[in-house]
């Protein structure tokens, strides 16, 4: 990426990124940004109960229940194998779970169609990327508005006046994000051309158009050095802080999970093997047996 | 980064003080009055060709929303144009519905037909599509012969039908106002396509093509966009068959074979997959090779047809779109190393 010398700028500058409300007509505005602790009580932003998913033989995910509250930033860790991508691909709906529930704001996901999520206002990553290979940066990062825009076929064929306003809000908002990223001087290049760090910012940029309440981070900071590692807490905060924006974070890289986190949910054979603050996690004994057993 | 370096801001590109958008603009306007000078140039028998080779642009139109940007095969397309063909042939037979209306009607039909197809097409993927259309397409003309519908279809026979007359006091030849009539359609239905494509729907179309699970994770229904867009191209190509059966003034069964499938998907394919400028390419080709390739060999005109058709993947791998492209971008790749 350096070898011409120049640096890559990982997350231009945080400061940058909208604050919430800004782009209006996309979406919903006003959520209130609430704080790690603001939100003790209340109805959980994300509820698992209970669940199970099994692929043939293998146990992915054994009875996990756990709550994310809205406003926090909730990291999720365990070994390889351990069920976190899975999770996500159930909450995705692409998974189907054999047993249990999952609630998004007090209602239902489980029972809903895999393309209603986004709109419910649940956006992800891919750990091993899930990009448009043939379209552009920038045509990437509006496919994420999709779920906020409202043009059908006729609509769209006629460019009816609220079509062209949409899309004018959304190729302002995706130009916004991608100056955010770092992006901007890389929008009509095609995706495929782009180096995996540089596609996982695409895919961050992508979910964020999408004007999500709960953003499913998976491995953002694989293939980061140390310094972007630092650029990228700072910008998960801010995307918490400045947005709004909930966040489940599963990483493997330890000391940006304890650093970013409210609190971590540990997993381990598809068994939920720990849940609370860092620091709790971070001592606990099965979470270190796991970890150790894994290493050895 | 090599690749990353050609990327400057598109406000930049230049060429001759004017951006590339107004030179679009420019070219685009200027085909457009060769269009329409064209028909008083040109013989009768090319004006008829001419005239052809845009009816078949919007029935490559119609198949390239479906494979090129939307990634469903189709090797059926010309029951769709056989459809809108008979739709306006047993109209003007058989009531007394003006010509122009038959056309929205063929549109309307094969619009309803696509969508119905494309429904349990929806379960089938890659491979089982192409073949399931393939048998629509292999079924087409022993429909049009069944017994029983002879009343309508004319069976075997056929349907002639009369040109339309050019409106009255315009002192032009009905061959001259039946140009003009398509070019008038195919004008539209671009303008359309061009919004479609350009906007939320050809995203979704295109990122449904890319990785179809990405795209329903974005909130895109991939069910219901890949069933409309079968809708939407069997229209394309209905009305497209619609013209085309005015042009010939005569449907029968065999005129809408197997081959003329094959050939659509020759023509999006030397065209250029997912492009709309690139259909125009494709119908010159499948309306002038094969006949080309007829005088230049006697005795093996489909050997040569074919050797042309490899000779043209070779040297356009994306077609003549993509080479077009190509060019573009080496161009401004030129420009933007020369003066500073
Ligand atoms: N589509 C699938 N079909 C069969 N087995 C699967 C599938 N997806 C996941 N698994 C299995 O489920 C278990 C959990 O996998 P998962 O990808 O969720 O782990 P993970 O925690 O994300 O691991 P990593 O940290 O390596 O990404 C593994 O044993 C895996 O092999
Ligand atoms: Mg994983």
């Amino acid at each position: 990426m350096t070898a011409n010398g120049r640096r890559e700028v990982w997350f231009g500058q945080t400061g940058m990124l909208p604050a919430r409300g800004e782009p209006r007509a996309l979406g919903r505005q006003g959520r209130t940004v609430s704080g790690a602790a603001a939100n003790g009580a209340g109805a959980p932003l994300l509820g698992v109960d209970g669940l199970s998913v099994r692929f043939g033989g293998i146990v992915a995910l054994d009875n996990v229940s756990f709550r994310v509250d809205s406003g926090q930033i909730c990291g999720l860790i365990g070994p390889n194998g351990a069920g976190k991508t899975t999770l996500f691909n159930v909450l995705s709906r692409l998974y189907q779970a054999e047993r249990g529930a999952i609630n998004f704001e007090g209602r239902s996901l489980l029972d809903r169609p895999r393309h209603v999520v986004a709109g419910l206002g649940i956006g992800r990553t891919f750990q091993n990327l899930a990009l448009f290979r043939t379209m552009s940066v920038r045509g990437n990062v509006m496919i994420g508005g999709h779920c906020r825009g409202r043009g059908g076929f006729l609509a769209d064929a006629l460019r009816l006046p609220f079509v062209a306003r949409e899309e004018r809000v959304l190729a302002e908002r995706a130009q916004r994000l991608m100056e955010t990223l770092g992006l901007a001087a890389l929008a009509e290049l095609p995706v495929s051309s782009l180096p995996f760090g540089t596609q996982k910012r695409v895919e961050l940029a992508r979910a964020l158009a999408g004007n999500p309440k709960l953003l499913l981070l998976d491995e953002p900071a694989a293939g980061l050095n140390h310094e972007e590692v630092d650029e990228l807490r700072e910008l998960i905060r801010s995307i918490r802080d400045r947005l709004g924006v909930t966040v489940l974070l599963v990483e493997h890289h330890m000391n940006l999970v304890m650093r970013v986190s409210d609190k971590v949910v540990a997993l381990d054979f598809g068994r939920k093997i720990a849940d609370g603050t860092p620091q709790e996690v971070q001592r606990d004994p099965e979470v270190i047996r796991a970890y150790l057993g894994g290493a050895l | 980064m090599a690749t990353l370096d050609t990327s400057r801001p598109a406000a930049a590109e230049l060429f001759a003080g004017l951006s590339l958008r107004t030179w679009k603009l420019v070219g685009l306007a200027a085909v457009l009055v060769a269009a329409c000078i064209l028909p008083f140039v040109i013989s009768s028998y090319q004006l008829l060709l001419a005239t052809q080779v845009i009816v078949y642009a919007v029935a490559l139109l119609g198949l390239n929303i479906l494979t090129g940007y939307n990634g469903q095969f189709s090797l059926g397309h010309g029951a769709f144009y056989a459809i809108g063909a008979y739709t306006t042939a047993i109209l003007l037979d058989k009531t007394g519905i003006p010509y122009w209306a038959t056309i929205p009607a063929a549109g309307m039909i094969c619009l309803v037909m696509g969508f119905l197809f494309g429904l349990p097409a929806l379960r089938l993927e890659g491979h089982y599509l192409a073949l399931a259309t393939f048998a629509l397409a292999f079924a087409m003309p022993q429909l049009l012969k069944f017994k029983d519908f002879d009343f309508l279809t004319g069976g075997v026979q056929g349907i002639v039908i009369t040109a339309p007359d050019p409106p009255a006091g315009l002192p032009i030849r009905a061959d001259q106002w039946l140009y003009f009539f398509c070019l008038l359609w195919t004008v539209l239905l671009f303008l359309l396509g061009w919004n479609l494509l350009r906007g939320r729907t050809g995203r979704a179309l295109v990122a449904i093509r890319d990785h179809p699970l990405a795209a329903a994770t974005m909130g895109i229904d991939t069910a219901r966009y890949k069933s409309f867009t079968f809708g939407v191209s069997a229209m394309y190509t209905g009305i497209a068959g619609a013209l085309g059966a005015l042009l010939a003034q005569f449907v029968s069964p065999d005129s809408f074979d197997l081959f003329l499938s094959i050939r659509f998907l020759v023509g999006i394919v030397v065209g250029g997959l997912a492009s709309m400028g690139g259909v125009f390419f494709g119908a010159i080709f499948i309306e002038f090779v094969p006949n080309i390739a007829d005088q230049l060999s006697k005795a093996a005109p489909q050997a040569l047809y074919g050797g042309v058709l490899i000779a043209c993947m070779y040297v356009m791998p994306s077609g003549v779109a993509g080479l077009v492209r190509g060019i573009g971008l080496r161009l401004k790749r030129w420009t933007a190393a020369g003066p500073p």
